[in-house]
């Protein structure tokens, strides 16, 4: 057989084996969730390092992120004849809807699932997740949850405030850049704004925060080797919950905004 | 005599290709000291693994009391491993946590003790082993030795029944590693615990051992008192407690 396909079908059967650990690790995930009360203090500490620290990071992306984004309408108004008040309309939307959770969780997978992988691909080889189990504590309920919880609340929490952020941006572009005044930005904003919007922007967002706790603490576990080893896992967890992450969103607007 | 506590029957155990247990079979009694020997790589962590199914076997089993581990449930896994002490090759310290928060975590999490009883355990294995007053570092802040120590003192920290070390000497000072050898004989005479250990250091398996055992090629090479070991003239044997590098063993 050529090597070439011989690579492949070795893909192939990783890709499959990497699904099955996942559904497994997902399902002991959720069995663990019957003691959850004995790692809440846990929870709140990931919560903290996991959520909070990321938020000065989500503010500078989102203050530029709404600013790009009504410069760009801007430009395009322009280009196509359409009126200025409707950058405030234009923009929201796109911020709630797409851009505030998508990068949102882009950031903080880059960040925060790096992290997760790193730390627990550390952990496994240097035997420390050995260790936790042989003192009969599970390192599912242990580290798992407390990182996968906190991943699926901070993400849309970070939403709002990039939600938030990123409007400010705009509205700075708006006033100082456009000469839209901030009334006419608002207006168009409120007139557009929809509470299913912003809610399902939040859903998604839990949704993405659920699959960079599980890509994270998967690749974690699954590290093998030494330093190179936490390296490789850390890289395959970030481009795989990226990749994961933009393609439920289309997943999710398929769904959700029938044409 | 009486069943053995723990049996190790036809244990086979291979990493893709790599066959690295080739059916072994050791019967560990009840209070005995087995010392497993071995070259590195022979699998010896590998087989520690085993007895408390950090690793699962690809055949054959392994017994407690008459019981199949590997039958055993979440729960009653979780109970059994709370039986057992273990020291790792490296130490595997939880690296995010104090010397005090490590020694004392299976007890927090065993939810039998109060605050105020894990903090006495945790002196009291911490003064055991030779270190006061490293409470409150970071296993980062040690050096290799102390790390094994406090390995040490975690592996015991909840009293357990069997005790298995990884290496318990190697990589450290003859006078340190002298220490650990007389504190698992104490382990041994005083609280009658089961221990096995493996390492490749032979005056640490003279001093500790009842019975050692050979492991050579995935197989057990030889079986026998420290006395019968000494004196044996299988040459794969004699050639590792000899140190040699002109013998059948290949480096
Ligand atoms: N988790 C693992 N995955 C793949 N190979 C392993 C694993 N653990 C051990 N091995 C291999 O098994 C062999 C025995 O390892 P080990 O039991 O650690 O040897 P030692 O006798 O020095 O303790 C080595 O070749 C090692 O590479
Ligand atoms: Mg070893």
């Amino acid at each position: 057989m050529p090597s070439g396909l011989q690579e492949l079908g070795r893909l192939g059967v990783n890709f499959i084996r990497a699904i099955g650990g996942v559904f497994i690790l997902l399902y002991k995930f959720i069995a663990s969730l019957q003691e959850l009360h004995r790692s809440l203090g846990l929870f709140v500490h990931q919560l903290y390092l996991l959520g909070v620290k990321s938020v000065p990071l989500i503010i500078i992306i989102s203050i530029f992120v709404g600013a790009v984004s009504a410069w760009q309408a801007a430009y395009q108004f322009k280009f196509i004849g359409a009126p200025l008040r409707l950058l405030g309309h234009a923009v929201g939307k796109a911020v709630v809807i797409e851009l505030a959770p998508v990068l949102a969780a882009i950031v903080f997978a880059g960040r925060v699932g790096a992290g997760i992988t790193a730390e627990l691909g550390t952990m496994k080889v240097t035997e420390q997740i050995d260790a936790l189990e042989s003192m009969g504590i599970s390192p599912v309920r242990y580290l798992v949850q407390p990182r996968v919880l906190a991943c699926l609340f901070m993400v849309p929490f970070l939403v709002i405030f990039a939600n938030f952020v990123a409007i400010v941006g705009a509205l700075i572009v708006s006033i100082i850049g456009v000469a839209v005044s901030s009334e006419t930005f608002l207006t168009g904003f409120k007139d557009s704004f929809k509470l299913s919007d912003f809610v399902n922007g939040l859903i998604k967002a839990g949704v993405f925060g659920f699959i960079i706790g599980i890509v994270g603490c998967y690749h974690g576990f699954n590290t093998k080797g030494g330093a190179q080893g936490v390296g490789l896992a850390t890289t395959s967890s970030v481009v795989i919950s990226m990749v994961l992450i933009l393609v439920f969103n289309f997943v999710f607007a398929v769904i959700l905004f029938r044409i | 005599m009486s069943a053995p506590l723990i049996k190790i029957e036809n244990l086979r155990k291979a990493f893709d290709s790599h066959l690295v247990l080739d059916g072994v079979n050791i019967d560990i009694n009840r209070g005995e000291s087995i010392v497993v020997i071995g070259q590195s790589g022979c699998g010896k962590s590998v087989l520690l693994k085993h007895l408390i199914r950090l690793l699962e076997p690809d055949d054959g089993r392994v017994t407690f009391d008459g019981e199949d581990i590997s039958r055993f449930d979440f729960y009653e896994l979780t109970d059994y491993r709370r039986r057992f002490g273990m020291l790792f090759q490296s130490a595997a310290l939880f690296d995010s946590m104090t010397v005090e928060e490590n020694v004392g975590l299976g007890l927090k999490e065993s939810r039998q003790y109060s605050a105020k009883q894990t903090r006495d355990i945790v002196n009291e294995k911490l003064e055991l082993v030779g270190l006061t007053g490293v409470g409150e570092k970071r296993p980062a802040e040690l050096s290799g030795g102390m790390r094994k120590r406090v390995g040490l003192a975690r592996a015991i920290a909840g009293t357990p029944e069997v005790l298995l070390y990884d290496e318990p000497t190697t990589g450290l000072d003859p006078i340190t590693a002298d220490m650990i050898n007389e504190l698992i004989v104490h382990l041994r005479e005083k609280l009658q615990v089961t221990s096995v250990a493996v390492t490749h250091d032979m005056k640490s398996a003279f001093q500790i051992a009842d019975r050692i055992v050979m492991l050579h090629n995935g197989k057990i090479e030889f079986e026998g008192t420290p006395q019968e070991v000494s004196t044996t003239s299988n040459p794969v044997v004699r050639q590792f407690i000899t140190g040699s590098s002109v013998g059948p063993i290949q480096a």
